[in-house]
């Protein structure tokens, strides 16, 4: 017991000792901020200064976290419905040679297609609700998972291959022994990418249409010249985006644990 | 005695594609190897050697000729003989335990017995205390032995080796080499090694196959006439010299 805190009180420090840095510049670039927004006398709709986005998000907490969850709620189902599509359909796609000749062209040139594009039509569809916002997220984020999956699943060493042919296994053992643990950390390349994409997703299709959201929230307080309501749902937003991608590098290092044995 | 490999007038071209022409690698090639026999298979880059092993394991077939292997139906061939490749090709998400087990795993064997099979040769594979290591975390030549014992299990007759050896450092190497001889000793299996290093093959064979450049279908056999068992010592020795002066021509020419 006592050495599992001691090994958690290391991590934090080591996080700590990683992090500080870029937290002394932020820190910096914050207070500049304030100070020449103060002696130039900026207006506060036009460009709010830190201390108004603090006593912002401290005034009106409940607020922003109610649409904060929304925003997250409308991600997590998007991106989870984006993995699970990605990863069958990119397996299924390397697997059959059929899939491969008939589905790939397909899906490649589905991403000349601006998804974000397709929102409003998805709007007119589904209406508001939560199902034109997820297929949106789905839709931008399964790209990334899907090509990284395909990737992972080809890129093995023909060595190995050789090496596995020679030892008596057949295709569905290399395909299953080899294949699938080596796609892996590519699968992981894809969900970091298609992660940041399902943010973008998430807010410009609650831009598009919608009645919650940190999206809506922004769209709705610009004309009201709240710029520091902007201002603190872009902040809780990137909150979001950097606590999933915590959520993701934590998830790699437990499956691919392999790739950090070494230390 | 019959061979255990008999091979007669084997021909293997490949297409290169740059040319567009058909390339000839290997041609009239004959080739035998006997029950327990140690043979090194010789030759500069290029000329053919691989080839000539990635035949005889099955992953590629030949041209033209004939190859026998007994109590091995040709066809079948692949999955029946052991092959061992320069690279450790242990997977890195596995512990050395399971890697070692991997043939066993193909064949569908029982996984308790197979690491039992395992751990009882994990002293004489130099692994013991590392089974449940990942192939990254140990050395070069833990791994190639890992390697070897992956090898092993399946439980093979006969051996088939590419330059097992060459991605190691020299001293490495050589403690390897001597590994090799106790351990063929002790399994009572059939090697056949491709190396371009003459020492490793005088020191190490029975007989070794010379391939000289690929525009040449003639292959010279060396008998290496040295007593068994061999120590480091027998490489400054003069039978060994001469039979390395003997070689030295055939593959510098």
């Amino acid at each position: 017991m006592r050495i599992t805190i001691l090994k958690i009180n290391t991590q934090i420090k080591t996080a700590f000792v990683q992090w500080f840095p870029a937290l002394i510049l932020i820190f910096l670039l914050l207070v500049i901020w304030e100070i020449t927004c103060r002696i130039a006398e900026v207006p506060k709709w036009l460009l709010p200064v830190p201390t108004d986005i603090m006593i912002e998000l401290y005034q009106h907490w409940n607020l922003l976290l109610r649409h904060s969850f929304v925003t997250l709620y409308e991600i997590l189902i998007g991106f989870s419905f984006s993995i699970i599509t990605g990863i069958l359909i990119g397996g299924f796609i390397v697997y059959s040679k059929t899939l491969e000749k008939t589905l790939y062209p397909i899906i490649i040139s589905s991403q000349t297609i601006p998804i974000i594009a397709i929102a409003p039509i998805l709007l007119v569809w589904f209406g508001y609700g939560l199902l034109p916002k997820i297929l949106v997220v789905g839709l931008i984020a399964f790209f990334p998972i899907a090509v990284n999956t395909i990737d992972g699943l080809k890129s093995i060493d023909e060595d190995i291959v050789k090496m596995m042919k020679t030892l008596g296994a057949n295709k569905y053992q290399i395909f299953k022994k080899i294949q699938i643990p080596n796609s892996l950390p590519y699968i992981f390349t894809g969900l970091r990418i298609g992660m940041a994409a399902s943010v973008i997703g998430a807010v410009i299709s609650e831009w598009v249409g919608s009645s919650e959201g940190l999206g809506y929230l922004m769209i709705r307080s610009k004309p009201q010249f709240l710029t520091e309501r902007v201002f603190a749902a872009i902040f809780l937003l990137s909150i979001i985006g950097f606590l999933l991608f915590l959520l993701v590098n934590y998830c790699e290092k437990k499956v691919v644990y392999w790739k950090t044995s070494s230390e | 005695m019959n061979p255990i490999i008999n091979i007669k007038n084997l021909t293997k071209s490949f297409f290169d594609e740059s040319s567009n022409e058909n390339t000839l690698i290997l041609d009239c090639i004959d080739f035998h190897i006997h029950d327990g026999e140690f043979v090194s298979l010789i030759g500069p880059s290029g000329c053919g050697k691989s080839t000539l092993l990635n035949i005889i394991s099955g992953l590629n077939d030949p041209d033209n000729g004939e190859i026998s292997i007994t109590d091995i139906e040709t066809q079948n061939r692949l999955g029946k003989l052991s092959y061992m490749q320069q690279k450790d090709l242990l997977l890195p998400w596995k512990t050395i335990l399971d890697n070692t087990i991997l043939g066993l795993e193909i064949q569908n064997e029982n996984k308790d017995i197979s690491k039992n099979k395992a751990t009882k040769l994990l002293e004489t594979f130099g692994l013991n205390g590392y089974e449940n290591y990942y192939p990254n975390q140990i050395s070069g030549g833990m791994r190639q032995r890992a390697s070897f014992l992956r090898t092993i299990l399946t439980d093979k007759k006969i051996l088939l080796l590419d330059e097992p050896f060459s991605a190691l450092d020299s001293i490495t190497r050589s403690q390897m080499q001597k590994w090799l001889l106790k351990l063929w000793k002790q399994f009572t299996k059939t090697i056949l090694l491709v190396t371009h290093d003459i020492d490793e093959a005088i020191f190490l064979s029975d007989r070794i196959y010379v391939m000289q450049n690929k525009s040449s279908n003639s292959m010279e056999i060396v008998n290496v006439d040295l007593p068994r068992p061999r120590n480091g010592e027998i490489v400054l020795d003069d039978s060994f010299l001469k039979i390395k002066k003997e070689i030295f021509p055939l593959i510098e020419s």
